[in-house]
């Protein structure tokens, strides 16, 4: 009896496997393979999002156990004024800090592509500020803007005979401030993708053109830019999603005060992040969290939709 | 058949019985990372171990800003310590929260409690029971740069004893470039280090006024006593232009720097301090006109978590018996430098004529200690409230309205839920 079932089966799970065709089999493997990242994926990344969506609907503060509250976190949300706050200064730093970078990046891209000398040692120096951790370059930064006789900017300005910025202590001049730091420290990244793109272009279009005699004007207008546009569509999206989820250069650079003063530097991020984990608030925070996600999304997809190409 | 499993039964009920005792209990003690505190708290477990053969501590360590989160996570997941460390102002979130539960009368007499540790050990009670006790306390006092005050012509064995003369110090000590611009601070101002607890504690009583209600429910500063507190610290940056706001990011960076020639901070900062390239000294916060003093005291406490019963009740409540006792507080004060708890332990002479530490220690005898229950939103809220003065050049008492309407919502709710 038992020897029966033994031998039976292998038999019968061979001839399971060996019913499927070649193209059958192909699929399972690869599902096989593809079913680890999915799994991964759905457990560490899509089930919290999901559970974020519900918890926006709860007054969940980690201690007491989470009860249903309908809308009210949303409805407190766009109540509050900080929240408005914090949503200008996120838009101020997608909406400068986007173009700035692209266009300064753009420009020594395509300068530094027709530089032979140092060349490698030149891109290395852009390079650099990408490879910094964040909490270190924002503490150097800090020092800059530190009033006389600490701060080289305002010592530089003290030397040219002009008065000393506040710089960081100012409402008005501490995002400004935070953002250049963060577009020199993504510039060398941009550069590097820039440059590969402008490398793909075949070089046979720009002497055709020379040969046409176009200029230099038309030649970037007419060839480089539109050839470029597949990066450069990459290069808004990516650096979009970068500056709303600006978090650490501010974080790093206003520890004493984070966010500050009087949350002129604070972008959304960093409220969730204050609203979560000193405030315990957690139903609040991920309502944050939502819209923060319906941002992004909204702006990923119109800037995919503007910069799609035309046929 | 049946006798041979009956007969089984008990041998093995016999050999657990038999392990049960001989085998040790072990309890979890759980604080942050710091490494003066890990370094006393292992003095502290190997001395109790000794003590009590049969329990063994597990010392558990997380980074203080994990901190809280780690001691809530471990609460949902069932596992959290017995005996854990916390600071005293989350503990109406830990109460709420269920994460520890009181101690017992029988075990820690709270009459005892109340008479042998400083008053501040109040702020540990929540209707009738204490839910926990401090090894260690920390008060504020003033730091002055002796070397500063002599170039500047003052005694630097007089620091300022009143307010008024807080003020001469630091405008003879403040240094100036010919543009005007401060390069070195007659005494910081800083609301984001200890000046809003200066503010909130020691000012606002000092001008005859107090931060809360009795129950603490309520903010009770917006008035005039508030208003010249705040107008004290925002007038040495407006008015005498002897500090500026983050003058060198903090102002104990300064101090340490010797840019500042006096500033307020803690009991914590001396290990910081230790080190500084000058000669300086600790005065008590400085009197007002009428001699009143005041001063702010905070402490990290023990308690025994939610979780902990039976054999393991036992060994926390032993375990945390003798972390607050004097032997344990002389231990900590040697490694970490926090100033004993129980006043026995802590008015001894030797520690009173200490330069360093007696200021301190008689700051404990008048210091008040503030319930927060969200300490960093009540912190926020006193330091843009000074900003809004500084920076906006918002009208004091407008600022100081605002300030109490936004403090006022947070208790609102916090006791509303």
């Amino acid at each position: 009896m038992v020897s029966v079932a033994r031998q039976a089966s292998p038999a019968q799970s061979a001839g399971l496997w060996d019913r499927f065709s070649i193209r059958t089999k192909r699929v399972i493997w690869a599902w096989g393979f593809l079913a680890l990242p999915i799994v991964f994926y759905v457990t560490i990344r899509f089930y919290p999002t999901v559970q974020a969506f519900w918890l926006s609907l709860t007054d969940w503060d980690l201690l007491r156990p989470a009860t249903f509250i309908g809308l009210d976190n949303y409805k407190r949300l766009f109540a509050d004024p900080l929240f408005w706050q914090v949503f200008r200064n996120t838009f101020t730093y997608l909406i400068i800090g986007t173009p700035v970078s692209l266009v300064l990046s753009f420009i020594i891209a395509f300068y530094l592509d027709r530089v032979r000398f140092m060349h490698g040692f030149i891109r290395a120096l852009y390079f650099l500020p990408f490879l910094t951790t964040a909490a270190a370059m924002a503490w150097v930064w800090r020092w800059f803007y530190q009033p006389v006789p600490i701060g080289v900017i305002n010592d530089v300005l003290q030397l040219m005979g002009l008065p000393q910025q506040p710089f960081l202590r100012s409402v008005n001049q501490a995002l400004p401030a935070i953002m250049v730091t963060a577009i020199w420290a993504g510039l060398g990244f941009q550069i590097i993708i820039f440059m590969a793109g402008l490398r793909a272009i075949p070089t046979t279009y720009y002497e055709a053109a020379r040969i046409d005699g176009l200029g230099e004007w038309a030649i970037l207008r007419k060839i480089t830019l539109p050839l470029l546009k597949p990066t450069t569509v990459f290069l808004v999206v990516f650096s979009s999603i970068g500056f709303l989820r600006i978090f650490d250069q501010v974080y790093n650079m206003t520890t004493n005060d984070p966010g500050g003063p009087l949350n002129s530097t604070k972008p959304l991020v960093l409220m969730i992040f204050q609203t979560a984990f000193s405030s315990y608030d957690m139903g609040y925070a991920a309502a944050q969290t939502v819209v923060l996600f319906t941002i992004l999304l909204v702006v990923s997809l119109v800037q995919l939709w503007v910069l799609r190409e035309r046929r | 058949m049946r006798k041979k499993i009956g007969l089984a039964g008990l041998a093995a009920g016999i050999s657990f019985l038999a392990m049960g005792s001989a085998q040790a209990v072990e309890i979890e003690y759980w604080q942050y990372v710091f490494d003066t505190r890990v370094e006393a708290m292992n003095q502290l477990i190997a001395k109790f171990e000794e003590a009590n053969p049969d329990i063994t501590v597990k010392h558990v360590t997380f980074p203080y800003a994990d901190y809280q989160t780690r001691v809530v996570a471990a609460k949902v997941a069932g596992q959290g310590p017995d005996v854990v460390q916390l600071f005293y102002g989350w503990l109406d979130n830990f109460v709420a929260g269920g994460l520890i539960q009181p101690l017992d009368p029988e075990v820690f007499p709270y009459d005892q409690i109340e008479s042998e540790f400083f008053p501040i050990v109040s702020a540990m009670k929540r209707g009738d029971s204490y839910y926990g006790l401090p090894t260690a306390v920390r008060s504020l006092a003033l730091f002055y740069n002796k070397q500063l005050f002599e170039e500047a012509g003052l005694d630097p064995n007089n620091p300022p004893q009143t307010l008024d003369e807080l003020i001469e110090a630091a405008k003879a000590t403040v240094k100036r470039d010919g543009s005007g611009n401060i390069t070195s601070e007659g005494i910081t101002v800083s609301m984001e280090g200890q000046d809003h607890q200066w503010w909130r504690e020691v000012l606002i009583r000092q001008f005859g006024g107090q931060p809360y209600s009795d129950d603490g429910r309520s903010v009770a500063y917006n008035d005039e006593a508030g208003l010249a507190a705040l107008k004290f610290i925002t007038d040495l940056q407006l008015e005498h232009k002897v500090g500026l706001s983050g003058f060198m990011d903090e102002g104990q960076a300064a101090f340490r720097a010797g840019r500042a020639a006096m500033t307020i901070d803690g009991t914590f900062r001396l290990g910081a301090f230790a080190d500084n390239p000058f000669e300086w000294g600790v005065t008590e916060l400085p009197a007002n006109a009428d001699g009143l003093r005041s001063n702010y005291a905070s402490y990290f406490a023990n308690a025994i978590g939610a979780t902990a019963e039976g054999e393991e009740l036992e060994a926390a409540q032993k375990f945390l018996a003798y972390i607050s006792s004097p032997e344990a507080m002389d231990i900590w004060l040697d490694v970490v430098g926090e100033l004993p708890a129980r006043k026995a332990a802590a008015l001894t002479e030797e520690n009173l004529a200490d330069p360093i530490y007696g200021p301190f220690l008689k700051g404990l005898e008048y210091a008040h200690t503030t319930i927060f229950v969200d300490e960093q939103a009540q912190r926020q809220v006193a330091i843009d409230m000074a900003n809004r003065v500084l920076l906006q050049g918002q009208d004091p008492a407008e600022s100081l309205a605002q300030a109490a309407e936004e403090e006022q919502a947070i208790l609102d709710r916090f006791y509303n839920k």
